[in-house]
């Protein structure tokens, strides 16, 4: 069955959070409430605690990319200091740890920035392609709720949309 | 009391003004480009005049190894510390008054980060080789010291940047979704297209765009305070009299927040009269910026103190001298006028009037940032002139022209850089200005005082 995307505009968040509670609790035939996307110019905890628990994995990039960038701190400095041993070091270490600790925590956390913005990149799904249906007044002060539905749902959907006032409801054949 | 920012301000207002200022500043926007440009001309000339010539036209020689260069170097690198505070550590407390101000805040760590980095590299000389500066590995026979203060120096510096950089542009992506919306087609909306990476603000973008800039901002707090300590320890791991002090690295972190925060003051006023933000750039928050200056100023204050009795009651008679020297030789100017601008002068943050009063708060944060520059002066070039070695105490030596010129220069480039990012980039950050309007909004419906 062919899917098509809606996407209402709300003019606050009051009723686009009595929106996204209607689509929750009203089962819809054709439709997923996990397909639903809102869209807003600022980020609002309690909508999202409507939407449900939807998790942000970024911070396992953080943690793979510091270890790595310390690892890698480390092991470039001592490889590197490794190829003294032919130069006189009065009897210290060829590979002292304390001061290699410095370099290799200024790895740790480059190494922890870089791949948490590749973990944005990647969880966040930038960059895209702007979505054909898009109000540029999301950027302004209106909120928008995108949802994906079966032909027999949209009529259902669009119900909901304007009983809660929607602003402009726009639609487009799905993939 | 002085009117703070509105709360029945409307979104599509914040945005209009704020993206006004991308296209029609005050005249006095070009009036500073002219300035700044002219004064970095002069950096470039004497540049190319060292260049040419060699590194002895400075001045610099044994034992005076390090003159203005590395004391404007240090000055630029504590400048930059003032983003991190703003920008990470009060977003970490929720400190909604920080949202109109934090993202010049960030640029200037950007921009000081970049002219401290020119330091470097002029005082180098020999500039195609500036990477040699860098841990590199030892295949082409460098044999770097990774055990050295400098070579740290360089890889906090460079990850400081880089991390900067990085956290200017996350934070700043929802606004240029905005700006690429909202502006007419030409060069600018195709640079803001790329550069939004297709954001449109899904609560999943949201999400994680809140995890990551609060990881960064954690990531950078530490990282800040790594890069200062590491240039403090430029200074404190050597042997030389002045210098070898266990506080240096607390010291040096407060007086780049120190100066950071006066700093921001400067900008502050200058952004607010360039680009009309007089309803978002607000006297409370320039009231909180200069008690935050002051309670700063008085912790430098403190570890100055401590440093001058640490080393009095050490009986390290070489550190000692070097103290006295200060004080009464031929850079007591210098050194009383660090006192007096950076402790003295503070105290007058104190009063409210001064707190609101727009023309004293400029000049007592430009007298601030004065005695902060003569700081990084007074820890550089007294202890050259009065070693361990008899032989460097009649080597007393006044920075030459070209020295000066280049400092002075250099505050060109800064400004020319950071004017340019004001115009080309929203320097208040629309989408924290209406998260902090919204809230305040919210608490005073619920009957609260509004903000965290």
């Amino acid at each position: 069955m062919t899917q098509r995307h809606l996407l209402a505009v709300f003019n606050n968040f009051d009723e686009a959070e009595a929106v996204i509670k209607e689509l929750r609790e009203t089962p819809i035939k054709g439709f997923n409430f996990d397909d639903l996307t809102m869209k807003s110019p600022i980020e609002h905890h309690d909508v999202e605690e409507v939407l449900g628990s939807r998790s942000a994995n970024v911070q396992w990039f953080t943690l793979v990319g510091s270890i790595l960038g310390g690892l890698l701190g480390f092991f470039l400095i001592s490889g590197a200091q490794a190829n003294f041993y032919h130069q006189i070091k009065g009897g210290k270490p060829l590979v002292p740890l304390p001061p290699n600790f410095v370099l290799t925590y200024e790895m740790f956390i480059l190494g922890g920035v870089f791949i948490s913005v590749l973990g944005f990149l990647v969880c966040a799904g930038l960059p895209a392609k702007r979505s054909p249906l898009y109000s540029a007044k999301v950027q302004v002060d209106q909120i928008a709720i995108l949802v994906k539905g079966d032909d027999s749902a949209i009529a259902a959907l669009k119900a909901v949309f304007t009983k809660h006032q929607a602003l402009e409801i726009q639609e487009e054949a799905g993939k | 009391m002085a009117k703070d920012i509105r709360e029945d301000i409307s979104w599509a207002q914040i945005n209009s003004d704020v993206l006004k200022s991308l296209e029609s500043p005050r005249p006095m926007y070009w009036v500073i480009i002219a300035i700044a440009l002219a004064m970095f001309s002069l950096f470039v000339g004497g540049e190319i005049y060292q260049y040419r010539n060699g590194m002895w036209v400075s001045g610099q020689n044994n034992p005076h190894v390090w003159g203005l260069y590395i004391a404007t170097f240090i000055f630029w690198i504590g400048m930059s510390h003032s983003g991190t505070l703003l920008s990470a550590i009060l977003h970490l407390m929720h400190a909604d008054w920080r949202k109109p101000i934090y993202r010049f805040a960030e640029a200037m760590t950007t921009f000081s980060l970049m002219t401290a980095g020119l330091f470097v590299m002029v005082h180098l000389g020999r500039l195609w080789q500036f990477y040699y500066s860098v841990p590199y590995p030892n295949e082409r026979g460098l044999w770097p010291n990774f055990q050295s203060p400098l070579l740290w120096d360089a890889m906090a510096i460079f990850t400081y940047l880089s991390s900067s950089v990085i956290f200017l542009f996350i934070g700043m992506i929802p606004d240029l979704a905005i700006c690429r919306d909202h502006l007419h087609p030409g060069w600018r909306k195709k640079l803001y297209t790329v550069l939004a990476l297709g954001w449109e603000g899904t609560d999943r973008q949201w999400r994680n765009f809140r995890v990551t800039y609060l990881t960064v901002a954690c990531y950078l707090i530490p990282l800040a305070v790594s890069v200062h300590s590491i240039v403090a320890s430029d200074f404190a791991m050597s042997q030389q009299p002045g210098w070898h002090v266990t506080s240096f690295p607390p010291y040096f972190v407060a007086g780049a927040l120190y100066s950071g925060c006066a700093a921001i003051i400067t900008l502050f006023i200058i952004l607010r009269y360039v680009f009309r933000f007089e309803e978002y750039m607000t006297l409370p928050i320039l009231k909180k910026t200069a008690r935050l200056t002051f309670a700063i100023a008085m912790v430098w204050t403190y570890l100055n103190a401590i440093e001058f009795a640490s080393v009095w009651y050490s009986h390290d008679q070489a550190s000692k001298d070097v103290l006295i020297q200060k004080a009464t030789g031929p850079y007591a100017f210098a050194w009383w006028g660090m006192i007096i601008c950076g402790s003295v002068v503070p105290l007058a943050l104190a009063f409210k009037k001064v707190q609101t009063n727009i023309p004293m708060l400029f000049s007592v944060s430009l007298l601030l940032n004065m005695g902060m520059w003569l700081e990084r002066w007074m820890i550089v070039s007294p202890t050259f002139s009065h070693g361990y070695y008899p032989w460097t105490w009649d080597h007393d030596q006044f920075p030459s022209f070209l020295q000066w010129g280049m400092v002075f220069g250099s505050f060109g480039w800064f400004t020319l850089l950071f004017m340019i990012f004001c115009k080309v980039f929203p320097s208040i950050s629309m989408y924290e200005v209406k998260e902090m309007v919204y809230h305040r909004s919210l608490a005073s419906k619920m009957g609260g005082k509004g903000g965290h």
